[in-house]
């Protein structure tokens, strides 16, 4: 079920976000969701993409250091307290939230929730169970 | 100022009798190294040299040489003179590997190396009548002890102080009126504007004097120091393996450092053939020690390139000077006063489970040495988290202190991103050359 999501490691130079950005470009694929996580040297720059295998490859030609890391997509209603619903479950089971990101599709009045947890396959067994609807990777790219 | 010795008979000794003491001391010392030194005895033996060929410092050329890996090799004993019995102290110097060098000292060793040093705090003005304020590092590194032995010999009020807590070190300074400084010149330059943060302005210390050495300086930077501080800078040379700091030091000049040739040959060599120059050419710079008792070493090669030259000294010294090292004829470091050779970053690394992909930049700021490591991780190592990777640099860093004794800021970085030229990394960038420094 889990969704993959490019991480790229992103030295504080200058130039740097422009061989990324470029390097997606040329391969022709969409951006759906980014996030960064930075420190005083270096940042991991977290991109959910229209193909990712097809974006690693064009980046790691370009000589970018790239990973695809497994995440939890969820679907919430663009509405007050659709975020803390997911999150209240996850810490009601003690499951800990790396980092999270969103995006949201305001026509459809729709967003997708990318969460980072250290058990996938956990996390997933009890957002749904707690009636709550996870995205798979076709469905979060369309969104 | 007035022309002060701690041993004028020898400081000030006709050079035609400097030549003569050295040409009795040469001949005893070969003899008592070649009996008592088995390494060394091999050596000899090995290159067809007898003891009895050595008559006189002319003869220097036709002994073999000693070079750092043969302290290494012979570790812990091998270069011992006498029975342990004798001696009362070891120093070391950093070492890479886990094989440090370690240097003996009979009571007699010590005693000269301290008049040694007690020669430098005379020069630089020090009488029993100063307080002599001594932060360089006590323990293994020969400079905190150097110092101080030195000190007492003068029958200066001495301040062991050893390094850091500069605030402490500037409150014993101001409330015990230390006249003479004694630390690496980038710790000195760092004292000078603590004290001007503080508030204080260079007149409002006692201190006349500095004597700071065991790290490369520039003219620039020994201008700031006597600025901040209101004194006179004086530069001091040494090296473990032959004594510690006090192997030559500066006078009133401040234009090159004495060389104790009543207890050490000074030579230099071309480092590639091993052919001694003539005076006031550059080569590297070695050293036969003359009346050491456990730890003599006879031509031993200190990899520094610098130049002597001996003329009338206005100090009234007749010995010889040698300028600054300007470089090194291997690819030691000296970072933060402390000895660093690229072989132990590697040893580190290939320890810890990385390749050997890494680059060393160093630089100076505010007087001070930084000193950078960049290492490529592996593809394994890297994850989407900042606080993994963040983790993993600093268990590297750790084990480099561990190893190096000084903390480098290390940084992990993507791997093959590290410049190389012609296929082969380029180790060390050294950006401190910019200010002159070339060491």
């Amino acid at each position: 079920m889990a969704v993959k999501q490019l991480s790229i490691f992103v030295e504080n130079k200058e130039g740097k976000l422009v061989t990324i950005t470029d390097a997606i470009a040329k391969a022709g694929v969409d951006i759906r969701a980014m996030s960064v996580a930075d420190t005083q040297d270096f940042g991991i720059f977290r991109l959910i993409v229209t193909e990712p295998e097809k974006a690693k490859q064009a980046l790691e030609s370009s000589g970018c250091f790239v990973s695809i890391t497994k995440v939890v997509g969820v679907a919430i209603p663009d509405e007050p307290g659709a975020l803390t619903k997911v999150v209240n479950v996850l810490a009601r089971h003690n499951i800990n939230i790396e980092y999270m990101y969103a995006f949201i599709a305001v026509a459809k009045k729709q967003a997708a929730v990318v969460l980072r947890v250290a058990d996938n396959e956990s996390a997933e067994k009890i957002l749904k169970e707690n009636g709550i609807s996870l995205l798979d990777e076709n469905e979060i790219i369309n969104i | 100022m007035e022309n002060r010795y701690f041993q004028e008979e020898f400081e000030t000794m006709p050079v035609e009798d400097i030549k003569k003491l050295q040409d009795e001391k040469l001949v005893k010392q070969v003899k008592y190294v070649y009996d008592n030194v088995k390494y060394y005895r091999d050596l000899m033996d090995k290159k067809g040299v007898k003891p009895e060929d050595i008559k006189s410092i002319d003869d220097l050329h036709k002994l073999p040489f000693l070079k750092k890996d043969d302290l290494r090799e012979a570790y812990p004993y091998g270069l011992l003179a006498t029975d342990l019995k004798n001696c009362v102290r070891i120093q070391s110097t950093s070492g890479t590997t886990g094989k440090r060098v370690v240097a003996f000292y009979t009571q007699n060793d010590v005693d000269m190396w301290e008049e040694c040093c007690a020669r430098a705090i005379t020069a630089a003005g020090g009488t029993n009548e100063d307080v002599c304020q001594v932060c360089y590092g006590y323990g293994l590194f020969t400079g905190g002890s150097g110092l101080h032995g030195g000190s007492h010999k003068v029958g200066s009020l001495t301040l062991p102080m050893s390094s850091g807590n500069t605030d402490r070190q500037i409150q014993f300074m101001m409330d015990l009126e230390s006249t003479i400084l004694c630390c690496t010149p980038s710790y000195a330059a760092y004292i000078g504007e603590s004290l001007k943060e503080k508030g204080y302005k260079p007149e409002d210390n006692k201190l006349k004097a500095g004597i700071f050495g065991a790290e490369p300086w520039t003219e620039e930077m020994r201008r700031d120091i006597e600025k901040s501080l209101g004194i006179k800078a004086y530069d001091i040379y040494g090296l473990t393996e032959i004594s510690g700091p006090g192997v030559a030091f500066e006078c009133c000049e401040q234009n090159g450092m004495h060389i104790n040739e009543d207890h050490f040959i000074a030579e230099i060599i071309d480092p590639n053939t091993g052919e001694v120059l003539p005076e006031g050419t550059k080569g590297e710079l070695v050293f036969t020690s003359l009346d050491k008792e456990a730890f003599p070493l006879l031509r031993y090669r200190t990899r520094d390139i610098c130049v002597l030259t001996r003329g009338k000294c206005s100090c009234g010294r007749t010995f010889i000077k040698m300028a600054k090292p300007m470089g090194r004829s291997d690819d030691m470091m000296i970072i933060k006063g402390v000895n660093v050779f690229p072989s132990q970053i590697e040893a580190v690394l290939l320890n810890k489970g990385y390749a050997p992909n890494y680059q060393i930049v160093l630089d100076r700021v505010n007087n001070s040495d930084t000193f950078d490591v960049y290492v490529e991780m592996g593809e394994e190592d890297f994850s989407d988290s900042p606080k993994y990777i963040t983790s993993k640099e600093k268990e590297l860093q750790d084990a480099m202190k561990a190893m190096l004794g000084i903390n480098p800021k290390l940084h992990l970085v993507a791997p093959k991103t590290i410049a190389r030229s012609e296929g082969k990394a380029v180790r060390v960038i050294d950006n401190r050359r910019r200010y002159g420094i070339t060491i």
